[in-house]
């Protein structure tokens, strides 16, 4: 007897565990961010540049994620 | 518990008349069919097509009109300039950021108009949503920042320069370059243009699932709690537009961004 049954894709849940961590990773860049600013207002620009880029190294797990999800959701 | 999970969830979902909204929602056809030479042009061609235009009369108005008090218009027009001009070129590339100027406007406008034509109301879709639009614009990134690298190290400096940091010790190559050449050369374009991709194509699906699925549960369905919850919908939908112009901007600004870090990289000298 199976109590509840979903269809659909697995890639989609496997998306959604892979984006966890790349998740946890721009809140802990974005949080950094904003401490540094509070200690040195003035380096605000400075550090933003250096946020972007890795901000945009973290997302790339996420969005080559987002990518094999669609890859393997035919499977 | 299997006749208490049915009564409480529907186990076979209705989906008969609503077409849930998918991957097949990109897929426009031509504007003209049966006109075998126009094949080619579908919306995302327009719009790209339309985009250039309107970016092309932008400029050319804003690089005329120079007056010592600037007007309304001519302050729009020198606010994106030195937007792109100084927080993007200058603080990315450096002294010698005169020479990519052009090119990263030309990349920012185009990716911003076209991204905004996702909440244009008489487009309503954004043209990197469309998988080849960004693969051309990575295409188009990566071949010049590779040459500019080429061009400034030569061939093999170059290579040496973008796949071994300085620094690392001797018994570490073996690990290090396939990382770094992976890391830098391969994985890069499709990065660049695969988040163009994403962001565009889920922002603009979410924008569909909750328009189209509003609609829907307002018009076609008799419960009430049914047609209350489309009624939230479509005005939920507001405010996913108004993240969605957020996106839309953010994601032309990251593209030039790391455009013009790729480029900086790439002609670095060594340290």
């Amino acid at each position: 007897m199976t109590p509840m049954e979903l269809v659909g894709s697995l890639g989609i849940v496997g998306y959604g565990l892979a984006a966890i961590g790349p998740g946890i990773g721009v809140g802990l860049i974005f949080g950094s961010v904003i401490q540094g600013t509070a200690r040195q207002p003035e380096a605000r620009g400075a550090m933003m540049g250096t946020a972007w880029i890795g901000f945009a190294v973290t997302e790339a797990l996420a969005i080559i994620g987002i990518a094999l999800a669609f890859v393997f959701g035919g499977l | 518990m299997s006749g208490f999970l049915a009564g409480l969830v529907p186990l076979e979902t209705e989906t008969e008349g609503f077409e849930a909204p998918g991957v097949h929602s990109f897929d426009v056809p031509p504007l003209f069919e049966g006109v075998p030479w126009l094949e080619w042009l579908d919306k995302y061609m327009l719009q790209s097509i339309i985009s250039v235009i309107l970016i092309l009369i932008f400029w050319m108005i804003m690089a005329r009109k120079n007056a010592m008090v600037p007007s309304k218009g001519q302050y729009l027009g020198e606010t994106a300039y030195f937007f792109v001009r100084n927080t993007i070129a200058r603080d990315m590339i450096g002294h010698d950021f005169r020479r990519y100027l052009p090119l990263l406007i030309a990349l920012f406008s185009f990716v911003l108009v076209n991204n905004l034509f996702g909440v244009f109301p008489l487009s309503l879709l954004p043209t990197p949503s469309h998988i080849g639009w960004p693969y051309g614009l990575a295409l188009l990134v990566w071949v010049i920042y590779n040459g500019v690298g080429i061009a400034k190290h030569g061939f093999f400096g170059y290579l040496k320069h973008a796949t071994l940091p300085s620094g690392v010790p001797a018994f570490m190559w073996p690990l290090i370059i396939p990382l770094e050449f992976v890391s830098n050369i391969l994985v890069r374009p499709v990065t660049l243009s695969l988040r163009l991709f994403a962001n565009m194509f889920a922002g603009h699906l979410l924008v569909l699932v909750f328009v189209l699925g509003g609609e829907y549960l307002l018009l076609h369905s008799e419960s009430i709690i049914n047609k209350t919850a489309g009624v939230v919908a479509l005005i939920f939908s507001m405010a996913i537009f108004g993240l969605e112009i957020f996106v839309q901007s953010l994601q032309a600004f990251i593209f030039t961004v790391l455009t013009a870090q790729y480029i900086s990289s790439a002609a670095a000298e060594e340290h």
